[in-house]
């Protein structure tokens, strides 16, 4: 029988290591892969990760399961996610009165509706296209997203890791949707081309 | 339901979290209402080219490099349950140390008989109790104030001759 993750981290708190090391293999993947969508940078997305890890440890004599473990470790993901960027910025900021932006600081470009998506994709990664557009939502909607779209956390629980009601919530993704939307809407029109392309395809 | 109203339920709905009710409200709502019908669409499309990203594998000594950080961490003392909050140990650690100064015995404090005489003097004192009688009614006779003061040399001889009266008397 598979132990839920409340109890692995009671047994964690026991004493058991092995416990933690399930833990650590279940959510090394989701968590690296949140954090490298929040900050944009593999090695500080990795960073972030391990002192996740490390707070979850360093916490285990004080565990108590008052709620999801979940939602613990990706509402300390998400504070320090937050910090990260925030610190970026403003070392930005700094720096920016100095030395020029950088050639990859470009803000996204989103192309006219009536330019071919095969040229655009020439041009650009669709990935990338699609990371620089989350990228770019205000932060709360940013966290929004990725919680929902790809961890798949139900709504109570990304309310409580962004300490809002579940009515906030709702409006917070409709809006970040819709932003994203507008801003894809060339590799949407795109990715059902792609899709039919694909499917005539041997 | 108003389109403004189904702004905060679409989502819900798409990703089926929403209860039957309001599943049956919004798809009478989305067949009479073109707009939200086409942006109901877009959404589905969307998640679709989100799904498109790559996932972001961690690098390969992930592991390694947590559980390296966390055998440098710190272990538990023994004696750590007993100490809950550091400033209350320090706060009772300060209690015990003023409790101890405040009632250990006055032995090396400075007293006003620090140049009193010790015992063996006293009695030293009892034995040339005459002698000291007759220095005190000396010292405070007004005759000896009104002699002259000497100088080592001339006070010298004086003294032989004293010396010799003294024998010879």
């Amino acid at each position: 029988m598979t132990r839920s993750d409340v109890q692995l981290m009671l047994d964690v708190k026991a004493g058991d290591e092995a416990s933690f090391d399930l833990l650590l293999k279940k959510y090394r993947t989701p968590l690296v892969n949140f954090l490298y969508r929040m900050v944009r940078d593999s090695a500080t997305a990795e960073d972030l990760a391990q002192e996740v890890f490390l707070r979850v440890y360093r916490a285990r004599k004080h565990y108590s399961p008052s709620a999801k473990f979940t939602t613990w470790m990706f509402r300390i993901a998400t504070n320090l996610a937050l910090n990260s960027v925030r610190d970026n910025r403003y070392r930005r900021m700094q720096v920016s009165l100095d030395v020029p932006v950088e050639e990859d600081e470009t803000p996204i470009q989103v192309p006219a509706r009536d330019v071919r998506i095969d040229e655009h994709m020439l041009e650009r990664d669709r990935a990338e296209f699609i990371h620089r557009a989350i990228a770019a939502l205000p932060e709360k909607q940013r966290v929004a997203v990725l919680l929902h779209k790809y961890e798949e956390m139900d709504y109570g629980e990304i309310a409580r890791i962004l300490e809002c009601s579940e009515s906030a919530l709702k409006s917070l993704l409709f809006r970040a949707y819709e932003t994203l939307r507008v801003q894809l809407a060339p590799l949407v029109v795109g990715s059902m081309v792609h899709r039919a392309v694909e499917g005539r395809a041997p | 339901m108003k389109c403004d109203e189904v702004s905060r339920e679409l989502i819900a709905f798409l990703d089926r979290r929403a209860n039957s009710a309001e599943r049956a409200v919004m798809e009478a709502h989305l067949k009479g209402c073109v707009a939200c019908r086409a942006r109901a669409e877009d959404f589905r499309k969307l998640w679709g080219l989100l799904d498109e990203v790559p996932v972001h594998e961690p690098s390969f000594g992930f592991d390694a490099r947590l559980r390296q950080r966390i055998a440098r961490e710190p272990r538990p003392r023994w004696f750590t349950w007993l100490v809950p909050q550091p400033r209350l140990a320090f706060s009772v650690a300060l209690l015990v140390a003023l409790s101890i100064w405040m009632s250990r015995p006055p032995q090396n404090r400075p007293t006003t008989f620090a140049n009193a005489p010790s015992e063996e003097e006293q009695f030293q004192m009892i034995d040339h109790l005459g002698v000291l009688e007759n220095f005190d009614l000396l010292s405070k006779s007004d005759v000896l104030s009104e002699l002259p003061a000497r100088t080592p040399q001339q006070q010298a001889p004086q003294e032989d001759d004293a010396q010799r009266k003294g024998d010879g008397g």
